[in-house]
């Protein structure tokens, strides 16, 4: 017997009476008996606090981000974490439910995720967003598939800059060799940003879509109204990939720029770091286009009171219905991240979303005045490109020794970026939030200042 | 049946309607020189003041998300019986166990000797799957099942291609869930249907028609959606592994036989597994899940990177590998997912397993008992964890499983699962799960009895159903043809 | 009159009416019936060639989509444009202002009369 099998002993054999069955292996007469074994090899049940000690000396193990000054970034953030947020995701009326397919009995769900679609339409400029997607790399995905379906597949070339995230880039060649898409990688410039040159040549009529990240993959900010113009120019879609979500508390979203899709992970939104995942894949994209979408989503409707309620809507673009023809494969999403995401962002609230943008750029522009100050092997790649709070900063020796030496010195200074190739310099992309304080500034750079 | 008023929950936006400025999580103190944003970056890219949503102090947006709650129902509540869906008990031990700052508070790209207890998590699980599937390899990054189906076609697709073989379909039962055709079709390849015998299990004959040189794979369901197992399956695999083609198998029922079967003795070439079905991980009203996918000998050259390495006591990740498929998504997995996932295995043991899916079995065919008098059962084989009835003795009074389900509602329950499988029309696939109390699935049955006597005697009252709901039924009809996706300040009321 | 018979018709529930040189089509009231609430249309862009037989569009209900078809070989000259903001007329008035596509060409010779028709829903149902 287990406590999280509700049935005992002597329940079990009850209900075997009643079925007038004599052992329980009756019931699996249909299973073939060359595929059954009599145990498992695995050990025998643990109490609680046994498997609670064991998992909690794995964790303990592990050096976190908060116990050290920690500077690391390239798509996963650091930013304040109110308790707020994993107390509503606590309750068990959220976390233990389920898709809300039976609109009745889910309006908590129902609700708060409209809020979340509401909140991504306002940071995003876009009129429609969904209820979640994985992450910032299979929304690249998915945003590539949405530019093809949406020119009817008569274009098959997808346009990506380098500056987007290596490893999203990575993730789209894995899909795309599957299908007709072909990418078109442009390379970054000398100042940090897509080549424009390069990007105006590489657009023309066999291009669905033109994807640039903002703030980038090196921390420097794009110029989405060229690139959509540059897109549109051609026929094809603009899309703005997003993978610093607090960025849109300062930045225009590429809906106000003039692009038809702003994608990305959304993981600043409350979302611990965990190791890489769960985090938060988010999508949004015009009116026109909102049938082309990906994932799910919530519309606003009335019962048969004529109250207002809201539920699932347009499913004929999803698996359950479309099978082969869906809009994509995806059913289980980031439902509980997106909540997670909504009590943020209303816990924070509007203002103090600007306001935390506002305290990222101000420490990131105090740590490039440090750098230029410290001086020496010590410089930013790109002194005169915008940033918002991640920089490229080049020292003495590669991205990977920067690191290491860095973190013998008790700093997280900052993920290589070489680390997945590029046509940039070697060097360290460090991230600062609002949680960066003035003194782990300090500590910082005197590591710094100490490895030369 | 208790009330209790619950007040209209208006949207977040309708709060604080004047925008008037309260105190919303402080930020720390900003303890550097402000700096002006139109200084420092172009002044076109910033944004205007379009963000709408209010500041609130704390207490607001708490009564805000716990009256939301309180509209929801959940598997803490009572039974959920959603067929394929696995909805169990999400133990209170998995969440102690993911909050703990040594796994949530850990950043993907933190040097590896910093982080070796995370990297043992997953080199754990990983054991623990191959030890529960029988299978050689496994790969923990798909975020959901079909994540985990899309990642096992592909590395069926490349294994075909280093064979030099370009064959283009791939074969799926007609009982099959809807994300098996979307995720060959998103592979690339076509979805050729599989036609069910009457025993429900993949008709053979139709089988050795279609497996040609031409189709890559077979994906199956285990026992399949119709809660019946394929007991040739033996047969099947032997067909088209002769025939050089592979066996997906879809682990969404593991449930019915986990520790007692297994899937690499099937002859499963991938196999995905849906770790918040049948390892207790929570649904979260929607996601996230974890897909990960066990691999035969076959498959192993292709899993995606990353993966984890163990080196006697030390572990490491491998980035690249030319054989892989490649990263499905960005790092390990949904990491905090899985941690929970070993959690559960641990705590259950390999004999816990085992007793997981004996009482899942029961508690199904204990409602095939109680029911069968009053719904209609298409298929006689027998059931394995799920069982599907269907509304065709109902549909004589006009009553479909829509409002059966409805009516459902009113009793405390939710409804079981209807919109698939495509073979068996007005469906209520039902799905227990092992971890209620007799009791429960007792009521269970006695309110579908209930129901089944109302729709003979007063079928309106099941037509017009929910009555007891927050809401009453919703008009899905208007929400599509009005599409209303967000709030707007015009146009709510 | 839910067959009526003066159109022609294919075997998946679509109508044709000869109007001149040209082709109307639509669905049946039989076919919007099974699918339901209508909720969207989707046309052809006008100017395409189609053959007959070959997928026109789609028509969706909350539950499910389903394809309609070219009884004839030909441009699409026209669309019923207010389908966009009334795609209930489909299920309202599906041989009169719940048309769905114009065609320049004829009616394929394969196509069912009203009686044959008949009877095809007849056996459907039974």
């Amino acid at each position: 017997m287990h406590p999280w099998i509700g049935a005992g002993d002597h329940d079990r054999r009850r209900i075997l009476d009643e079925l007038g069955l004599g052992t329980v292996d009756e019931l699996f007469a249909s299973v073939p008996a060359e595929v059954c074994v009599d145990r498992l090899p695995l050990p025998d049940a643990e109490d609680e606090a046994t498997v609670f000690r064991h998992m909690r000396s794995l964790a303990e193990s592990n050096v976190t981000m908060g116990s050290v000054p920690c500077f690391l970034g390239a798509g996963v953030y650091r930013h304040v974490q109110p308790a707020v947020v994993d107390a509503v995701l606590s309750r068990a009326e959220f976390f233990t439910s389920y898709t809300p397919y039976q609109p009745e009995i889910s309006q908590g769900t129902l609700q708060a995720v409209f809020e979340f679609q509401t909140l991504m339409c306002q940071l995003t400029g876009m009129d429609a967003a969904n209820a979640s997607l994985y992450d910032g790399a299979t929304a690249l995905v998915e945003a590539a598939h949405f530019c093809h379906r949406a020119l009817r597949g008569k274009r098959s070339r997808v346009v990506v800059a380098e500056t987007v995230h290596p490893l999203y880039r990575q993730v789209l060649a894995t899909y795309v060799v599957a299908e007709g898409l072909e990418v078109v990688t442009v390379p970054a410039g000398g100042d940090g940003r897509v080549d424009a040159d390069a990007l105006g040549k590489a657009v023309d009529g066999t291009v669905c879509g033109v994807v640039v990240q903002s703030p980038n993959f090196l921390g420097v900010v794009e110029d989405l109204p060229a690139a959509a113009a540059a897109a549109h120019g051609a026929g094809a879609l603009a899309v703005h990939l997003v993978a610093e979500a607090v960025s849109l508390g300062l930045l225009a979203g590429g809906g106000s720029l003039g692009c038809d899709v702003v994608c990305g992970e959304a993981q600043s939104f409350g979302v611990p770091p965990g190791f890489g995942g769960p985090h938060l894949g988010f999508f949004a994209c015009t009116e026109q286009h909102v049938r082309q979408m990906p994932g799910r989503l919530i519309g606003q409707t009335v019962d048969a009171d004529g109250k207002r309620a809201f539920c699932l809507t347009l499913s004929t673009r999803e698996q359950h219905i479309r099978r082969a023809k869906a809009t994509s494969n995806i059913c289980s999403n980031q439902g509980l991240m997106a909540l997670a995401a909504t009590v943020w962002l209303e816990s924070i609230g509007g203002s103090g979303l600007a306001a935390m943008a506002r305290s990222c750029l101000a420490r990131t522009e105090e740590l490039k005045r440090r750098i230029r100050a410290l001086g020496g092997p010590w410089r930013l790649a790109y002194p005169s490109s915008p940033t918002f709070n991640e920089v490229l900063v080049l020292g003495p020796g590669s991205g990977a020794e920067l690191a290491q030496r860095l973190a013998d010195e008790g700093v997280l200074a900052g993920v290589p970026s070489a680390r997945w190739g590029g046509s940039w310099p070697d060097g360290l992309l460090v991230a600062v939030t609002e949680c960066s304080s003035a003194s782990d500034l300090e500590v910082l750079v005197a590591a710094m200042g100490r490895i030369s | 049946m208790r009330r209790r008023a619950l007040r209209d929950v208006p949207l977040i936006f309708e709060h604080n309607p004047e925008r008037l400025r309260r105190q919303g999580f402080p930020l720390p103190a900003l303890d550097v020189p402000d700096v002006n944003p139109a200084e420092v970056l172009p002044a076109s890219l910033l944004r205007g003041p379009d963000v709408d949503f209010p500041d609130l102090g704390e207490l607001e947006v708490v009564q805000h998300f716990h009256r939301l709650s309180q509209l929801n129902y959940a598997v803490d509540e009572g039974l959920y019986p959603l067929g394929s869906c696995t909805m169990k008990y999400n133990p209170r031990l998995n969440e102690q166990v993911a909050r703990l700052d040594g796994f949530a508070g850990l950043h993907p790209l933190q040097p590896e000797r910093q982080v070796q207890g995370a990297l043992r998590v997953l080199w754990e699980l990983e054991e623990a799957l191959k030890a529960v599937t029988g299978m050689s390899g496994v790969t923990l990054q798909p975020a959901a099942g079909a994540h985990g189906e899309l990642t096992g076609i592909l590395m069926i697709r490349k294994a075909l291609q280093a064979r030099g073989e370009g064959r283009d379909t791939v074969l799926v039962p007609d009982s099959a869930h809807g994300t098996n055709p979307a995720s060959a079709a998103a592979a690339g390849f076509a979805a050729v249907e599989v036609p069910s015998g009457p025993d429900g299990t993949v008709d053979l004959a139709a089988l050795d028609r279609l497996m040609t040189d031409r189709v890559a794979a077979i994906m199956l369901t285990v026992p399949n959606t119709l809660g019946v197992f394929e007991h040739r399956i033996l047969e099947v695999a032997e067909l088209v592994h002769s025939r050089g083609g592979l066996i997906y198998l879809d682990g969404a029922n593991l449930n019915a036989f986990a520790g007692r079967a297994l899937p690499g003795r099937m002859g499963a070439d991938a196999m995905h597994i849906n770790l918040h079905k049948t390892f207790s991980t929570p649904h979260g009203g929607g996601g996230p899940g974890a897909g990960p996918v066990a691999v035969s000998q076959a498959l192993l050259p292709y899993l995606p990177v990353p993966r984890v390495e163990r080196h006697g006591e030390r572990f490491s990740l491998r980035w690249s590998d030319p054989n892989s498929i490649g990263p499905m998504r960005g790092f390990f997995g949904s990491y905090l997912i899985l941690v929970r996932a070993l959690t559960y295995i641990r705590a259950m043991g390999g004999d816990g397993l085992r007793e997981m899916s004996e009482v899942a079995v029961l508690y199904a065919n204990l409602i095939r008992r109680r029911l069968q008098g009053a719904y209609h059962l298409q298929y006689e084989s027998p059931s394995l964890h799920e069982v599907v009835f269907d509304d065709s003795r109902q549909a004589a009074h006009e009553i479909h499983n829509i409002d059966i389900a409805k009516r459902l509602l009113d009793f405390g329950f939710h409804p079981p699962t209807m919109s698939f499988p495509l073979i068996v029309h007005g469906a209520l696939m039902i799905e227990p799960t092992e971890s209620a109390a007799p009791e429960e699935v007792e009521a269970f049955c006695d309110a579908m009895l209930a129901i089944a006597r109302e729709a003979e005697e007063d079928p309106e009252t099941v037509r017009s159903a929910p009555y007891e709901t927050p809401v009453r039924r919703v008009d899905e009809v208007l929400a599509a043809r009005q599409l209303v996706l967000r709030w707007k300040p015009e146009a709510n009321g | 009159m839910s067959i009526p018979e003066e159109l022609l018709y294919r075997r998946t529930h679509e109508w044709a009416r000869k109007d001149g040189d040209q082709v109307v089509v639509g669905i049946t009231h039989y076919a919007q019936e099974q699918l339901g609430e209508v909720v969207y249309v989707e046309l052809p862009e006008v100017g395409n060639s189609v053959d007959a037989g070959e997928e026109l569009g789609t028509l969706e209900s909350v539950k499910a989509v389903s394809e309609f078809n070219s009884p004839a070989a030909g441009e699409v000259v026209a669309v019923n444009e207010r389908l966009a903001d009334e795609p209930n007329l489909v299920n309202e008035d599906p041989y009169g202002d719940g048309w769905l596509v114009r065609i320049s060409g004829s009616p394929d010779d394969d196509l069912l009369d009203a009686e044959a028709y008949k009877k095809l829903v007849e056996e459907e149902k039974g």
